[in-house]
């Protein structure tokens, strides 16, 4: 599979990543490159293998739901870049 | 009394044992690794150092070590990857959009080496988020490796990566051991490029809780340290069930240092064919062949198996890591900590953000795993990926019904220099060929010092060993490095 710029425009969209016009030719090289490099997975015949979601070799745990964390919101908060009143604060998304 | 500088030159378990007869004080022992950090800044092995709070630290354990409640590590001093969360200390990630992040809490990890008596130095430096086999990726500069070629001293090398800051720290006697984080070789490759031991555990040994995340499905923390010793002595502070991590596994911890009885009479050592690939390079077959020659003298039997999906190993790590990256990652929005660059929309605020914090090589892997995960796509590379990484890990197992454990190299070179590497991404990405089966597995894998190329610097065998069988690992390692005798240093230090 060999991308093109408004393939790498569009992902980078979806990814929210600003990326210059004048990247996206580099860009396309770079990543074509490297799916034709993975793409070699086609030639391994997978009929009938499950796909491995993880190695952990446990059911995944289960607890009762209760609340057993929380009532710091100072903590929470003290990494925002902007904050007001125990809130995040992000632009208006509301008109 | 020990001369200070010849304090920082101690294993993890003579200086344990030197603090217990009362040799030296955890004060005077932490004092000389702060000095050695100060004469090699230049290296950039830390990030964040912490003199103070190691100081304190020390005092504490000394009066514990006064009242005999010393804890496994009391007053051992190390370097802590920054990539563990760690409460009051700055983490980042060597991430531009972590720069400023102060955790609130502590990774259940570095709280449980804490626990046990450690005293953190500062963090370590490493590829940004940890995507790298070289610290070159990190936002602050590369490290530099203590060791240096015999041709050409003034040659500055990597220390591989991503824990190369660790790797760093440790070889050039900064710290007695530090801790390291491994995806796809990061903490087997650095140990290999300095002359270290490293284990990355089995997945589920090590809580993945406050380690900032890469991929989850992969990334396992382990120690870095001298010897085969210390390494047990280490991750047995480092491991434990977890319930705030629910991968992590509720399993005994063993002791791993019992498990080092110098007896691997009768063990079978599966030696894969599939990991001789063309252009191996001599020097490297020829240590693999004298670790071979190790086994077989310590009493253990060689036996050739195949892996035959070995060479779809790291197509498939490079699908499943960056799939995982692209979701772990896209937590930093520019909302609840980390960079922000404004922007008049709430989209456009993600995507400046996200541009200026990150560097290229976490770009590029946020983007492919987007891609591979994207609708029309998904079932194509992401599913086809997972269908093969069962079959990798369905080769170990099958492995592992003849054999106890296997051995390969952890490298298929020495350390590099820095600027030496070309531009295409999937050249770098090969230092990892052999380091990666095993994380697609969640297998225990060891790197071991075992001798040193003819330009005079160190290369590493890897072990890997059956799921939660650390101590087998542990127990050969322990006799090759007896049988290796890997004693050279890097110069001047």
């Amino acid at each position: 599979m060999s991308l093109d710029k408004d393939t790498v425009r569009k992902i980078a969209n979806l990814a929210r990543l600003e990326v210059r016009d004048d990247e996206l030719n580099h860009l396309a090289g770079e990543l074509s490159n490297i799916l034709q490099f993975v793409e070699q997975l086609a030639e391994v015949n997978t009929d009938g293998v499950a796909p491995m979601t993880s190695v952990a070799h446990m059911e995944l745990p289960r607890r009762a739901d209760e609340v057993t964390d929380g009532g710091y919101p100072d903590k929470v908060l003290a990494n925002a870049p902007e904050r007001n009143d125990g809130f995040f604060l992000v632009p208006k998304v509301v008109e | 009394m020990t001369a200070m500088s010849d304090l920082t030159k101690l294993t993890l378990a003579a200086a344990r044992d030197g603090l217990k007869a009362k040799s030296f004080s955890a004060v005077e022992l932490t004092r000389a690794h702060i000095d050695a950090m100060d004469r090699n800044r230049a290296l950039n092995a830390f990030v964040t150092e912490t003199p103070d709070l190691a100081l304190e630290r020390a005092a504490l354990s000394d009066a514990k070590l006064g009242k005999g409640e010393a804890g496994a590590m009391e007053g051992l001093p190390i370097g802590m990857k920054d990539l563990f969360c760690t409460e009051g200390v700055r983490t980042t990630a060597c991430s531009r959009i972590l720069e400023n992040f102060v955790p609130p809490y502590e990774s259940t990890v570095s709280a449980n080496l804490k626990k046990a008596g450690a005293v953190v130095l500062g963090k370590t430096a490493l590829d940004e988020f940890a995507m790298g086999s070289s610290n070159m990726t990190s936002a602050f500069g590369p490290v530099i490796n203590p060791w240096k070629r015999k041709s050409d001293p003034s040659a500055r090398l990597v220390p591989g990566g991503s824990s190369g800051g660790s790797a760093t720290a440790v070889a050039a006697r900064m710290a007695l051991a530090a801790t390291g984080t491994d995806t796809g070789g990061s903490i087997r490759q650095p140990a290999a490029f300095c002359g270290l031991v490293g284990i990355k555990p089995t997945y589920g040994r090590c809580s993945r809780w406050g380690v900032v995340a890469f991929a989850s499905s992969l990334d396992q923390a382990g120690p870095m340290t001298r010897t085969v010793r210390d390494a047990a002595i280490m991750l047995g502070s480092m491991v434990g069930h977890d319930p705030k991590d629910s991968t992590s596994a509720p399993v005994a911890v063993p002791d791993f240092e019992a498990a080092l009885s110098g007896d691997i009479r009768g063990l079978k050592v599966g030696i894969p064919k599939e990991y001789r690939p063309d252009g191996l390079s001599d020097e490297i077959s020829k240590l693999w062949e004298a670790g071979v020659d190790m086994l077989k003298a310590a009493g253990a039997t060689p036996v050739e198996i195949s892996l035959p999906h070995t060479k779809y190993a790291l197509p498939t790590y490079y699908i499943v890591a960056p799939a995982e990256c692209s979701s772990n990652l896209a937590r930093y929005d520019g909302v609840r900590y980390g960079l922000r660059v404004e922007g008049s929309t709430l989209d456009e605020m993600y995507a400046k953000t996200r541009a200026a914090g990150f560097g290229e090589e976490v770009r590029r892997r946020i983007l492919i795993g987007t891609y591979v995960l994207s609708a029309g796509y998904y079932d194509a590379y992401y599913i086809k990926a997972q269908k093969v990484r069962r079959l990798i890990a369905d080769d170990f197992a099958k492995a592992f019904e003849t054999v106890d454990v296997i051995l390969t190299p952890t490298a298929p070179s020495a350390a590099f220099g820095l600027g030496e590497t070309d531009d295409n991404p999937v050249t770098m990405w090969l230092n990892d060929v052999f380091t990666i089966p095993t994380s697609l597995a969640g297998l225990p894998g060891l790197s071991l010092p075992a001798g040193l190329s003819a330009d005079g610097l160190p290369l590493g065998l890897q072990l890997i060993g059956r799921p939660f069988d650390e101590e087998t690992v542990l127990r050969v390692a322990d006799v090759m490095e007896r049988s290796a005798g890997f004693s050279a240093m890097p110069a001047g230090v």
